[in-house]
């Protein structure tokens, strides 16, 4: 479904990416892993266009590499940022509708779906988003791309900075998408979620992908893990 | 007095929502494109010509709708193919086009209409006095031109806070990457909000032509206000705008209107100043000094409030 060939990009002249390579079928999820400031934030940037990419990235066959953003999510890709962007001034369900892309075609995710998954928006669903907890704003985020029918979803750092029991009610809400079918790629520096709910993981070191294969291989090849994911 | 008062309220409050329906643009357009655009009082002036030769060729109310019309689709022209592509090389260089784009409109104009004012007048339909306050009578135009700012100024209001597309732009004033990550056109949204704004402040020029003076130079003497208005209301901040307009509207219209002076009000107690150096200081009236009035007020705003009124941003 989404493939990503030899991509580079560079922050001024910093060479961040130094030729990425990985793919996502439909409905798999897969974790990219590693430690702060290998380029795994920047690689799903890279995708999503807010870092201008260098190489090859085709979604569904179409070659996205360089397209705006707008274009990108309406060929059914899905971005959540890690700092959490809610409009703030806005109440949550005005939100989560403007997640929806063409209000005459809306998705299979409906607005009770999300309300009715978490009591916590639902009771605030008609107060400012600005106002929630650090949690109900990241459920918040994940919620609203999702209300845009997206094929796969790209999360980057959902649980950074949350408490344990958010944590695991956000790996809940990330396993139940995988479960309706949504194909997701989870940037996490967190091992115990990525293990639990990953089809696959990469792990990446200086800008590539130093370690590809499925979450049981990974908790067996001590080598890897020592030397690019333990602090 | 009291006569005084009252039309210098209503007077006040008319140029403040002439102030608000140029400043709303502005302030709109700096959020979310962070260029503070200088050539918006340009956009009025162009309303005003606009508004003066259609009204020549078909009458002023064809004018009034026609003429914010052709400056809005002017104004979302400059966003699409100048501005957008001025935006990659910074904020400096987008500063710099729409001040040259200020001259450039403004030498336009001359050449075209020349530099001495021009015939717009009130149309005859609202050529008469709506009402007799005391000894005053109020001339329906002002009237009219209080009543189009107001009912703009809600309906701006009303497709801001229920409209699909009001949202988008809101929520594109705080996250502009993220509105186009949820697979919205951003860059069409800052074109319509370009051209709704510039279009506002051209909806002013029409009305506001007839009652003041259309001339080549009335965007150079309103864009600096309206750069008080923002700045005194808080950057991109709309409430704060609103407040601000209104504010520096009655500053004004009363300032002008008072004839007191530091002479009338502390004289009697010291006549001796009278004669010394301070003469001049002493003798000045606050009408003298009503068109200083606004800078004064954004001296203070930049000293105790350096984000406005209502802004958020400390920048």
């Amino acid at each position: 479904m989404l493939q990503v060939q030899d991509l580079h990009a560079y922050y001024g002249k910093s060479h961040i990416l130094q030729g990425v390579d990985l793919h996502i079928d439909a409905g798999e999820v897969v974790s990219l892993l590693g430690r702060n400031g290998v380029g795994r934030s920047t690689t799903v940037k890279a995708i999503m266009g807010e870092v201008p990419p260098h190489g090859t990235i085709t979604f569904k066959g179409a070659n996205i590499a360089g397209l705006p953003s707008f274009r990108i999510a309406h060929l059914g890709l899905g971005y959540v940022p890690e700092h959490r962007d809610i409009f703030p001034g806005l109440t949550v369900r005005q939100n989560l509708m403007l997640g929806i892309k063409d209000p005459r075609h809306p998705g299979k995710w409906k607005l009770d779906d999300m309300l009715g998954m978490f009591p916590n928006l639902a009771a605030r669903a008609d107060t400012a988003a600005g106002v929630l907890s650090g949690g109900e704003k990241q459920m918040l985020t994940i919620c609203r791309t999702l209300m845009g029918d997206p094929e796969l979803v790209m999360i980057d750092e959902p649980t950074e900075g949350l408490a344990p029991i958010i944590v695991q009610q956000v790996g809940d809400l990330i396993a139940e998408i995988a479960r309706r079918g949504v194909a997701i790629l989870l940037v996490e520096q967190k091992l115990s979620i990525a293990l639990r709910i990953s089809h696959r993981v990469y792990v990446m070191g200086h800008g590539r992908i130093v370690f590809e294969g499925t979450p049981a291989e990974l908790k067996a090849n001590d080598a890897v893990r020592r030397e690019w994911l333990e602090v | 007095m009291l006569e005084l008062i009252v039309i210098s309220t209503l007077n006040g409050v008319l140029y403040g929502m002439l102030l608000f329906l140029m400043a709303s643009g502005l302030t709109v357009i700096f959020s979310m494109l962070g260029v503070l655009n200088f050539a918006h009082a340009s956009f009025y002036m162009l309303g005003a010509f606009f508004g003066f030769q259609i009204s020549r060729w078909f009458g002023f109310w064809p004018a009034l709708i026609l003429a914010p019309l052709l400056a809005g689709a002017l104004g979302a022209a400059v966003e699409r193919y100048g501005l957008r592509h001025v935006h990659k090389n910074g904020h400096v260089a987008e500063l710099l086009f729409t001040f040259g784009l200020a001259f450039a409109i403004e030498e336009i104009v001359q050449i075209i209409w020349g530099k001495s004012p021009v015939d717009f007048r009130v149309p005859p339909l609202l050529d008469f006095p709506a009402f007799t306050l005391f000894s005053t009578n109020y001339p329906a135009f002002k009237i009219f031109m209080l009543v189009v700012s107001i009912v703009i100024f809600i309906g701006l209001l009303v497709v801001l806070k229920r409209t699909r597309i009001g949202l988008i732009v809101q929520a594109a004033l705080t996250h502009p990457h993220m509105v186009g990550h949820l697979g919205h056109n951003v860059g069409r949204i800052f074109m319509l909000v370009f051209g709704v704004g510039t279009a506002l402040a051209a909806v002013a020029g029409v009305i506001a032509g007839p009652a003041l003076v259309t001339q080549s130079n009335m965007a150079g003497l309103l864009g600096p206000i309206l750069f008080v208005v923002v700045v005194v209301g808080g950057l991109g901040s709309l409430p704060g705008a609103f407040i601000a307009s209104l504010l520096i509207g009655l500053v004004q219209t009363f300032a002008v209107s008072m004839n007191g002076s530091l002479a009338g009000a502390f004289g009697p107690l010291s006549p001796d100043y009278a004669a010394t150096w301070l003469s001049d200081i002493w003798n000045v009236t606050v009408a003298q000094i009503a068109p200083i009035m606004p800078y004064l007020l954004l001296v203070l705003i930049l000293i105790f409030r350096p984000m406005g009124l209502l802004g958020t941003r400390d920048t």
